[in-house]
């Protein structure tokens, strides 16, 4: 069967359906028509977007520059082979600390990096919505957490998490709509650590089944998470909101690559310019979403510059690119005397938020969590290459003791950053668009930060009995920043309905919007978000104000 | 170390409900992969597979792993990993750069190319690529620190263990779909995972 990225598959009134390994579903097309949306990205933000919007009864196209996928029969069990849904265009990178682009970071597929996401599903910290008010520290976002824990249950009920009865941390939140799946051996060395410690741990809420769902069967404990789910269990964009939308009349185009948004005489939107089966089209809409995550989003805007918007489209505050977060990706890791075989099962089935929660004994502003861990033999040698400096016999015989690796891993805040930033390179890519440029330097902040993680990480290992305990100090996950939200059109890009402040029918519904990034894993957030601003954008048709 | 998983072998697992269609096609197709290249010439050839053969030795008692055929896909392919540092040129420029100043280096030193050194020496080499004490007027577009880091470890090392070989030697279950795993606690395994030689 010809691969899904050579040649498009949404056409003839049809998309692929995501349950079967050769059918299709029906799929509305239209041409082009101007219709009401047109959204850029299909990921996290793009997606449910265009699922509720669609439902709404307002017509919509969510393009993608990536393939769609049938997950069944277009993945294989094979890190190599799936590194097929990164974003691999050229992208520059510099900075005292270039981050490092593609797995933990990039999608390139209809449903975004969701198709490869680890399905860690969290909620903010409420005060970290305020963190300016509250903590002292970053920006307070323009949204409440009372508003968002709503819509947090609306994508974990969506989502189907699996997650604990009783969840440590915060105000009370409702069950999770299906049990936690079981520990693994190397969650049980998080428990065992977190105990000796006296903190709280908790099954990880996750975006895979542990019960059957429509047509998809329960997670069967393969281990391939982050290169993909081949059995459906993982909730991805792919497999919830994109069916949602194809259902309620949305069209999805995929390898669309959209290299510009036109503006019209009166400074509004009026569509965008896509390369799709070897030429450029232009497709007519009365509002354009931005949705390509914390590079592409910045990309596209700033290549959209006109006479009106020299700068880039909605970047009058200067900001637009600016402010660009990762979050810290640190890990200690030990040798267990029991077989771990880490490689079963979920990567990161055991976390503990405390230090999201607790802001004693801390020389620095942020939070952070730590999960378990379950490496794949490339990542987990190019890990041992790159962080013990092993090559040759040495890296050889350490990858035969990986079977008896244990480590835990942090996600942790990074605080916004002008001069973290995406900006335009000089150089082109294939379609003739100038690249990004990712600028980034970690601060004393994350160094502190850094610091206490890997010495509390390394204390928890000790505690579970892990022995030849060593840190990688050096890995980044997660985007966010460069078109942040807020209530001031010169401190923000977009308000608190993902708007432009300069053009309104411009949004922008992804991670870029996030003024602060929080210690916790996006994708429910950036989910979130998205439901808000359909429910927003719902409630201003009716009352007029698109 | 002698190989604690001496009877297992994943790819006697290729026709069981562990391995999808999909994961034999690309399994398959990476493991008939051979060494020519349009890319390299015949010095930065030879260069490449002595490097390979110091940085990612083989398994004792498994079938060699064909991993310069897999990294010079990469290079052919000029396939990029979605981002490189600013100063730095694509994957096929950066190798054939990168692998003259090795080349160079060695000659610079030793008097040898880089493919004729012995082993000591060429490790001893390595290091000095590593650490980026090289001649500053063989390195001109890239260090060779940068060249290391960005270039070869990446690049080397994940083709090397992306073949079952390398699989097998560490005890790695391997591809596992549409059949994933039962038996998920401490020193237990499902009967299709490797037996370590200890476990008596």
């Amino acid at each position: 069967m010809a691969e899904a990225s050579d040649s498009v598959r949404c056409a003839g009134g049809r998309a692929p359906d995501v349950f079967s390994t050769e059918g299709w579903v029906p799929m509305n097309e239209y041409g082009e028509d101007e219709v009401d949306f047109v959204i850029v990205g299909t990921g996290a933000g793009g997606a449910p977007l265009a699922a509720k919007l669609a439902e709404a009864g307002f017509s919509v196209i969510a393009m993608d520059a990536g393939p769609f996928w049938r997950p069944l029969s277009d993945f294989a069990s094979d890190e190599m082979h799936q590194s097929k849904l990164y974003w691999t265009d050229e992208r520059i990178v510099d900075g005292e600390n270039p981050i490092h682009m593609g797995a933990n970071n990039s999608g390139r597929s209809v449903g975004g990096s969701t198709v490869h996401f680890a399905m860690v599903s969290l909620r903010f910290r409420p005060e970290h919505f305020k963190t300016r008010t509250k903590l002292g520290y970053g920006v307070d976002w323009p949204i409440d957490w009372q508003e968002m824990w709503d819509y947090y249950r609306e994508v974990e009920q969506e989502l189907h998490i699996s997650g604990p009865v009783r969840y440590p941390w915060g105000p009370k939140r409702p069950r999770y709509p299906l049990r936690p799946h079981p520990l693994n051996a190397a969650a049980h060395h998080l428990v065992r650590g977190a105990e000796g410690l006296g903190i709280d741990w908790t099954e990880t809420p996750l975006a895979t089944l542990s019960a059957p769902v429509g047509k998809a069967h329960p997670c069967v404990y393969r281990g391939f998470c982050v290169t993909g789910c081949s059995t459906n269990a993982k909730q991805s964009a792919l497999v919830t909101w994109i069916p949602r939308a194809l259902k309620a009349g949305a069209e999805i185009r995929d390898l669309a690559m959209v290299g510009k948004i036109e503006c019209n005489a009166r400074g509004r939107a009026s569509g965008v310019h896509y390369h799709r089966n070897g030429e450029w089209h232009f497709q007519k809409a009365r509002n354009v979403v931005v949705a390509g995550y914390a590079v592409e989003t910045p990309r596209l805007l700033l290549n959209s510059a006109n006479g009106d918007h020299p700068e880039g489209l909605a970047n009058s505050s200067g900001l637009l690119g600016k402010n660009l977060m990762v979050q810290l990706n640190q890990a200690a890791w030990g040798q267990a005397e029991e077989e771990i075989r880490s490689y079963k099962a979920p990567p990161s089935l055991a976390i503990t938020e405390h230090w999201n929660y607790c802001d004693e004994g801390k020389d620095y502003f942020g939070g952070w969590t730590y999960m378990s861990q379950g490496p794949l033999p490339t990542k987990w040698a190019t890990s041992l290459a790159g962080g013990r400096k092993l090559w040759g016999r040495p890296l050889l015989e350490e990858m035969e003791r990986a079977n008896h690796s244990v480590g835990l891993k942090m996600v942790g805040e990074v605080l916004p950053h002008e001069d973290n930033r995406v900006t335009l390179s000089d150089e082109t890519d294939q379609h003739g668009l100038r690249i990004p440029r990712i600028t980034f330097s970690l601060r004393d902040n994350e160094k502190a930060m850094i610091r206490h993680a890997l010495d509390f990480m390394q204390s928890s290992l000790e505690a579970s009995g892990a022995r030849d305990i060593w840190k990688e100090t050096d890995d980044t996950c997660h985007l966010g920043g460069t078109a942040r939200m807020g209530d001031d059109p010169a401190t923000s890009v977009v308000n608190a309905d993902c708007r432009s402040w300069d053009i309104p029918n411009l949004w922008v519904c992804d991670g870029s919007v996030f003024p602060t990034v929080g210690g916790v894993n996006p994708s429910l957030t950036i989910q979130a978000i998205a439901c808000r601003t359909a429910d927003r954008i719902v409630e201003m048709g009716r009352k007029g104000e698109l | 170390m002698t190989d604690p998983y001496p009877d297992y072998d994943v790819l006697d697992k290729r026709d069981t409900p562990s391995w999808n269609d999909k994961t034999r096609e690309v399994v398959d197709q990476r493991m008939s992969l051979t060494e020519s290249s349009h890319a390299l010439d015949a010095a930065q050839l030879a260069t490449l597979r002595r490097l390979v053969s110091r940085l990612t030795p083989q398994p004792e008692q498994r079938a060699p792993a064909n991993t310069v055929a897999i990294v010079l896909q990469k290079i052919d392919a000029n396939a990029s990993d979605g981002y490189r540092l600013a100063g730095m040129p694509q994957v096929r420029e950066c190798w054939c750069k990168g692998l003259d100043a090795i080349r160079e280096e060695a000659i610079k030193r030793h008097g040898l190319p880089f493919a004729d050194l012995d082993d000591e020496t060429a490790d001893a080499l390595l290091r000095t690529i590593e650490n980026g004490e090289t001649s500053p007027e063989v390195w001109t577009d890239f260090s060779s620190k940068q060249f290391w880091t960005w270039r070869i470890l990446p690049d080397v090392v994940s083709a090397h263990w992306s073949h079952p070989s390398l699989w097998s030697a560490m005890g790695f279950g391997g591809p596992a779909s549409p059949r994933g795993y039962v038996r998920l606690d401490a020193n237990r395994r499902d009967g299709w995972e490797a037996r370590e030689e200890t476990d008596g």
